[in-house]
């Protein structure tokens, strides 16, 4: 793997002048696809904020070939890019070696795109779906979706007078992607280049299909100043909010510990859109919300142990 | 001469597909027109075929894979019924808005609700407005013809538009008809290769496909497509005499039967029109001047054609297998429109029929040119639309 300084010399998948909103940090990701991999890449888009913000028509920020059809089906487009690509390498009508990468937010992936990304996953295509999870419809304005966290503040789940926002957890769509058995999924953040970077590169680079969990801070939606995307997210696996980790071929690894217990609210009130949560009367709430997070992180605990005697079992076995 | 052979209609889209051997099919199974898939399946499991085969998860996951798949540069197909087009309906804009020679055949089926497995065309006749040309088929014969001709329409530079081949749901997919299977290798050279256009895997030249296209640029990509549908036409009728050249078969965009000097004319689609041609020539050979005009290229419609071919008619009945609920139906309303501009101009009445599934018989095709003859007689219609074979009426 070459060095942090060396990736950044390459030439960015994604060029500059995009018009994603300041401070967003997507671009982080797609920029990096070239820059892990010396493979050729060749990515889709569900519809969102990167696929508008990158492709406004003369102009586009794609320096490598990309593809978008419509919001609910990047894994089934880019089935069949790839579907292609299988073809006419069997046929001998090219010999280019190429992998796929598919973007979808948390709406066109944990909800509208779910069953085409189960299907593209189940089927086994050489494809890397990315979700770079921004906690809800940003896009169209901070609609809630099935990621958004409990409490939060959004357009169609609003604080109210008698409302705390968001009623429902999210749901949990890096274990769904987990159950489809597939040699790589992931979660990632975007302030933790080394770990996203490493992620990306094996998932490209195994063959079959993979996915990334990717956190994806959104400054409108998450109402915080333009420079704190890194830091909300850094404070988002500090408080074991979004765990990084990793599952390959069944047996998951925690790729960071945080060493001190930190509480959830450092992360929920760094953000406006919890800020009612601060009332008294969502003590409950927030009682809630933090023994979500320990029971998640405990799970993930046990697994990770889980995996460690599975592996020690298979080479005990593998020496008899 | 090429053998013929006892086969159903879905069976004749099948043998078509492994003659085309497409880079690329992505479908989802759906009556009528699953058969198609199953015996395409079969070929591909039997290495009759070396397209990659990919069975997605639903209908709009194989519009989407179709698309992507034709624009990463290849001859793609698939093959749906009803409420799969349904579900497809968002990704048909798509495909034939990136221009992409994506070749599907339609076995029309009713559309729910309340769900109904068997043929009318509520499915074809609701996307016509997708961008897509339409090409249908009254036999096995002719749905298996079309799709040999589809990818060379759907992939002319003059087109680059995805081509979607109609037969009748049951009544033309499960009847078994002799018709003729044409060479392997003489339908191969017919299909020539695939030329490629922008196409994604092309990673020495990068391109972006589907962007945003706002107030400044979109009308202007629309006039583009209205443009390539228009010069379908020509290229239909071309690819169409190179067909009557290579197999020889000639299709135009509709077939007039027993036109010359008919007053009385039926308009249709489909199976029914073999029906209509026996009541035809039974009432012309009672000295009745009566005809069919059977559509063969919904979209592009060929108006100026039409109006040619219908000039010295009198009163046209045009049946539609659709009801378009609170307007006429669409065929009559094309047929309306073609004929305004003549001065004398026929009569024109539409009827809604077949619904469902429900058959039309002999007698109601008696009956429709028995009621154009009094029209006729009177001067006006008895009415100018209404069901034909429901109940109630």
């Amino acid at each position: 793997m070459p060095g942090l300084q060396e990736l950044a010399r390459r030439r960015p998948a994604f060029a500059a002048g995009h018009r994603m909103c300041a401070g967003c940090p997507v671009p982080i990701i797609a920029r990096m696809l070239t820059q892990v991999t010396d493979h050729e890449i060749v990515a889709g888009n569900a519809t969102g904020c990167l696929e508008v913000a990158s492709s406004i028509f003369p102009y586009t920020a794609w320096n490598i070939p990309w593809i978008h059809t419509a919001f609910e089906n990047a894994g089934a487009t880019m089935s069949g890019v790839e579907a292609m690509y299988k073809s006419l390498r069997r046929r001998g009508k090219t010999d280019r070696r190429i992998k796929f990468v598919a973007f979808g937010g948390d709406g066109g992936t944990y909800d509208i795109g779910l069953q085409s990304l189960s299907g593209a996953m189940e089927r086994g295509h050489d494809l890397v779906y990315v979700c770079y999870d921004n906690g809800a419809y940003m896009n169209t304005g901070i609609q809630r979706s099935s990621s958004t966290p409990f409490g939060a503040s959004t357009t169609t789940s609003p604080a109210g007078t008698v409302s705390g926002g968001k009623p429902q957890f999210p749901k949990d769509l890096t274990s769904i992607m987990i159950s489809h058995h597939i040699d790589y999924v992931a979660q990632a953040s975007i302030h933790n280049p080394i770990d996203l970077s490493d992620k990306l590169k094996k998932a490209i680079e195994l063959d079959g299909p993979a996915f990334l969990n990717v956190l994806c801070p959104c400054v409108p939606g998450w109402r915080i100043e333009a420079d704190m995307a890194v830091e909300a997210a850094r404070v988002a696996v500090a408080t074991r909010y979004w765990p990084l980790f990793e599952v390959e071929k069944g047996v998951t690894r925690i790729n960071h510990k945080p060493k001190e217990r930190i509480p959830v609210t450092d992360w929920l009130f760094m953000q406006g859109r919890f800020r009612h949560l601060k009332e008294p009367r969502w003590q409950e709430s927030l009682i809630r919300i933090q023994e979500a997070v320990d029971e998640r992180w405990d799970r993930l605990l046990a697994l990770e142990a889980l995996g460690a005697r599975l592996r020690s079992a298979e080479s005990e076995r593998s020496h008899q | 001469m090429s053998p013929l052979v006892a086969i159903t209609g879905n069976g004749a889209a099948a043998e078509a597909m492994r003659q085309i051997d497409p880079d690329v099919v992505a479908a989802f199974p759906i009556t009528p027109s699953t058969q198609i898939m199953e015996d395409f399946a079969k070929f591909h499991a039997d290495g009759k075929v070396t397209t990659e085969l990919v069975t997605v998860e639903s209908e709009h996951s194989a519009m989407s894979a179709c698309v992507g798949a034709a624009a990463a540069g290849g001859r793609v197909m698939t093959a749906t019924s009803s409420c799969g087009l349904a579900l497809m309906w968002e990704m048909l804009y798509v495909a034939a808005s990136m221009r992409q020679p994506v070749v599907m055949t339609l076995v029309s089926r009713a559309l729910s609700g309340p769900i109904n497995i068997h043929c009318d065309h509520a499915d074809a006749m609701g996307c016509r407005d997708t961008g897509w040309i339409q090409i249908f088929a009254e036999t096995n014969q002719e749905a298996y013809d079309n799709l040999i001709m589809a990818p060379r329409i759907a992939e002319h530079p003059d087109v680059r538009l995805p081509v979607m081949v109609c037969m009748d749901g049951f009544i033309i997919s499960h009847c078994i008809e002799t018709m003729r299977l044409e060479d392997d290798a003489k339908v191969r050279d017919f299909l020539g290769e695939f030329t490629p256009v922008h196409p994604l895997l092309d990673t020495a030249h990068p391109v972006s496909w589907g962007g945003l296209d706002l107030q400044d640029y979109y009308i202007e990509h629309k006039r583009g497509q209205h443009e390539a549908i228009m010069n379908a036409k020509a290229v239909i009728r071309g690819v169409s005499r190179e067909f009557a050249d290579a197999f020889g078969r000639l299709y135009d965009l509709f077939e007039g039967y027993r036109l010359d000097g008919a007053e009385r004319v039926l308009v249709a689609i489909n199976s029914v029109c073999g029906e209509i041609k026996e009541v035809v020539d039974e009432l012309r050979d009672a000295g009745e001047k009566v005809g069919l005009l059977k559509i063969r290229v919904f979209r592009p419609f060929p108006y100026d054609e039409i109006r040619e071919a219908l000039r010295m008619a009198r009163i046209v009945t045009v049946l539609d297998r659709m009801d378009s609920f609170g307007a006429y139906g669409p065929l009559f309303t094309e047929i309306r429109t073609a004929l305004y501009d003549l001065e004398p101009r026929a009569i024109v009445a539409g009827r809604t029929y077949g619904l469902g599934g429900r058959d039309l018989f002999m007698d109601d095709i008696r009956g429709l040119f028995e009621e154009s003859g009094r029209c006729l007689e009177k001067g006006n219609i008895e009415s100018v639309s209404g069901y034909l074979g429901a109940r109630g009426e």
